[in-house]
């Protein structure tokens, strides 16, 4: 098994995952490649539907009974318990082992809604020491102390007293403190955070964000997170993927991606954000609704909603084409044969004024 | 400028739990809003904002205050008359379009129970013209009317609420975070559509929501609500260049934009009430400029504003 490069500590090759349901067979993820370098912040950007939070459960072994990983490999290195660096591919992996080796201890998720990933009935000291007695050959004791540390190290006061309250003794900023601080136990090196803070207020979500940022700063960790919210992304990640109908359709550092977007779809859910200075009468929307994949369809998926899409569009699925080292799109305007199509006006205008309060403010 | 469309003054929403404990959801919220204008209410969660709208319009019975609306007292007991023009005229679209239609109802029949009870319609014919028209209107075709609510996706959903809304043909709607649920290349549709039905039929918005950007972009004006107290009124514009609460900044600052060079660089600011010392309840209001007053204690205001 090979890896890009050195630094790259997780990386998806051409993952492909079908649902079987009743009324017949669900394509979700369509071919798609991620790559995670260490220390950096990985996120995944999408509607829901688009299958975003699928490729990352996929990772983790946690997907539905009814889905098929019908080809690609997730590949991970990491070090070993004998201090080896090893890489494996997490799809081959049986579960039990994905269990105790590398769930919890190596890779550790947050996810959406804090009241329903911790346990009502059991004090929130508990809940953390659990992963830590379970991964960790250490006793009680030591458990609680390292804990407290963690309670703290999110951010929790009078964290001792803390340790014995019930998830819903707290308020919900608090409590997605604790999932954190439940994932950050035992030490991981790749923190999946789905959708972390859709479920809170601005000002907390700003909060746990920070707090994120700062421990990953502290631990070098990775981070991927799973986000249909632009501006969270805009404020934590390095790298950018923009995922639509189970396919990455735009991938490129975030600069790229916000500054200099290429696929009309990214176009799209830019501008359908309105930011504090949008006066424009009428919001850019993308028209329709994201594709069924029980009916695949043929071609590039984003077509039936693209004002953009060339005739090509509705019969071959275009590649992804190179915009530079980093800055990748799937989208046949790119093509060197294609019209030439410049992003709508009020996103070039959006972005300029975008620049233009980054160049006042430096 | 004209007569306001609905003025509340003064409301107060308490709710007993228990013989020793009073919930105080709201506590003297006043504003009024024009015909034809949007009326952004914003907060956190618990700030009280969808019971402001679901006291106004009477799914709850207000603990005191007053609320006219038309030109009618409609705060406390509710004569027939008064209760079919309130029922007529105020109209309410939900959060979460999934529990708020009934899944054993065809559509036609969701929009059209409006009419139904208020006998709006000669005969099935009409009715049924009436409803086509307003699917139309939502961007629905005229033969999702005999569909059921689970076979639409959730911003057609969504449209089928509004249309539902608006089949009474109501001077004011109450939209309470009723973009939220959904994805947002689908919330600016709906956000465009609500705004060409307000050109088209003159109604006024009382737009409740946790987004501000979208609610700066919606709204004529905006009351910031903490705590149950509106903390906060004025123009879009006047809040948003000049905010004087200190619970209004930390919101603005924490609100993340999509330019990364500068998001990477902002920190939120941190609004910790106690610590300030700010008490809500001496606090009265004053008037900034224009609309834009804010609640606050004599000393409180010139500390913000020095």
């Amino acid at each position: 098994m090979e890896m890009k490069n050195e630094r790259t500590i997780l990386q998806i090759n051409d993952l492909d995952i079908s649902f079987k349901t009743n009324a017949g067979v669900i394509h979700a993820i369509r071919g798609v490649n991620i790559d995670l370098q260490k220390g950096e912040t990985v996120a995944i950007v999408g509607e829901s539907g688009s299958g975003k939070s699928v490729t990352m459960k996929a990772a983790v072994g946690l997907l539905d009974a009814n889905a098929t990983v019908n080809s690609g490999e997730i590949l991970y290195r990491y070090v070993d318990d004998a201090g080896k660096e090893t890489i494996v591919d997490l799809l081959k992996m049986p579960k039990k082992q994905l269990r105790n080796t590398i769930n919890g201890s190596h890779i550790a998720m947050v996810f959406q809604d804090p009241m329903t990933s911790l346990d009502p009935t059991m004090t929130i000291g508990k809940q953390i020491m659990e992963g830590i007695l379970l991964h960790k050959k250490v006793d009680k004791q030591a458990a609680a102390a390292r804990a407290l540390e963690l309670l703290e190290l999110v951010g929790i006061t009078h964290a001792e007293a803390r340790m014995k309250n019930y998830p819903h003794q707290l308020s919900g900023g608090m409590r997605q403190r604790v999932v954190i601080a439940i994932a950050l136990a035992s030490d991981p090196d790749i923190l999946i955070c789905d959708e972390p803070t859709t479920a809170l207020d601005v000002t907390i979500q700003a909060r746990i964000l920070e707090l994120i940022k700062e421990i990953q700063a502290r631990l070098k960790l990775s981070v991927i997170y799973i986000t249909h919210d632009l501006g969270v992304v805009a404020k934590v990640a390095d790298y950018v993927n923009v995922m639509y109908a189970g396919k990455i359709i735009e991938v490129g550092n975030v600069n790229e991606i916000f500054y200099e977007p290429k696929h009309p779809y990214t176009w799209g859910l830019l501008a359908a954000m309105p930011d504090l200075e949008t006066d424009d009468d009428r919001l850019m929307s993308i028209p329709g609704s994201p594709p069924n994949l029980l009916h695949e369809p043929k071609g590039d998926a984003f077509a039936a909603r693209n004002p953009f899409a060339l005739a090509i569009d509705e019969k071959v699925a275009p590649p992804m084409f190179k915009v530079s080292e980093t800055h990748y799109a799937a989208t046949w305007l790119l093509h060197p044969d294609a019209p030439k199509v410049e992003m709508p006006q009020e996103l070039q205008a959006r972005i300029a004024r975008a620049l233009k309060d980054v160049e006042e403010y430096l | 400028m004209s007569e306001p469309l609905l003025q509340v003054k003064d409301l107060n929403q308490h709710f007993k739990v228990s013989r020793t404990f009073t919930v105080k959801a709201v506590n003297g919220v006043s504003f009024d809003i024009y015909p034809g204008e949007t009326y952004g209410l914003v907060g956190e969660s618990g700030s009280g904002k969808t019971t402001i709208g679901r006291s106004i319009i009477r799914l709850y019975n207000p603990t005191s205050g007053s609320v006219i609306f038309n030109g009618r007292e409609i705060s406390g007991k509710l004569d027939r008359d008064t209760e079919g023009m309130l029922r007529r005229d105020m109209q309410m679209i939900f959060q979460d379009p999934m529990s708020s239609l009934n899944p054993r109802k065809k559509v036609a029949d969701i929009i059209g129970e409006g009419l139904d009870i208020h006998k709006r319609h000669a005969n099935a014919a009409e009715r049924d013209a009436a409803i086509g028209e307003m699917l139309d209107k939502v961007g629905l075709s005229k033969s999702h009317a005999e569909r059921y609510p689970h076979q639409f996706s959730g911003g057609q959903r969504q449209r089928v609420g509004i249309a539902r809304a608006l089949i009474m043909n109501p001077k004011l709607i109450i939209a309470d975070e009723c973009i939220s649920a959904l994805d947002v290349s689908i919330q600016a549709q709906v956000v465009n559509l609500m705004k060409d039905i307000q050109e088209e039929t003159g109604c006024a918005y009382l737009f409740i929501a946790h987004d501000l950007s979208m609610v700066k972009y919606i709204s004529d004006r905006i009351g910031v609500l903490h705590l149950g107290y509106m903390v906060e009124t004025g123009t879009a514009e006047e809040i948003f260049a000049n905010p004087i609460h200190p619970y209004t900044k930390s919101l603005l600052s924490a609100v993340p934009f999509p330019n990364p060079e500068l998001e990477k660089r902002r920190h939120p600011l941190a609004y910790d009430r106690k610590a300030e010392g700010v008490d809500y309840a001496a606090g009265t209001e004053h008037t900034i400029e224009g609309t834009h007053k804010v609640l606050a204690t004599d000393a409180e205001l010139a500390r913000w504003t020095t």
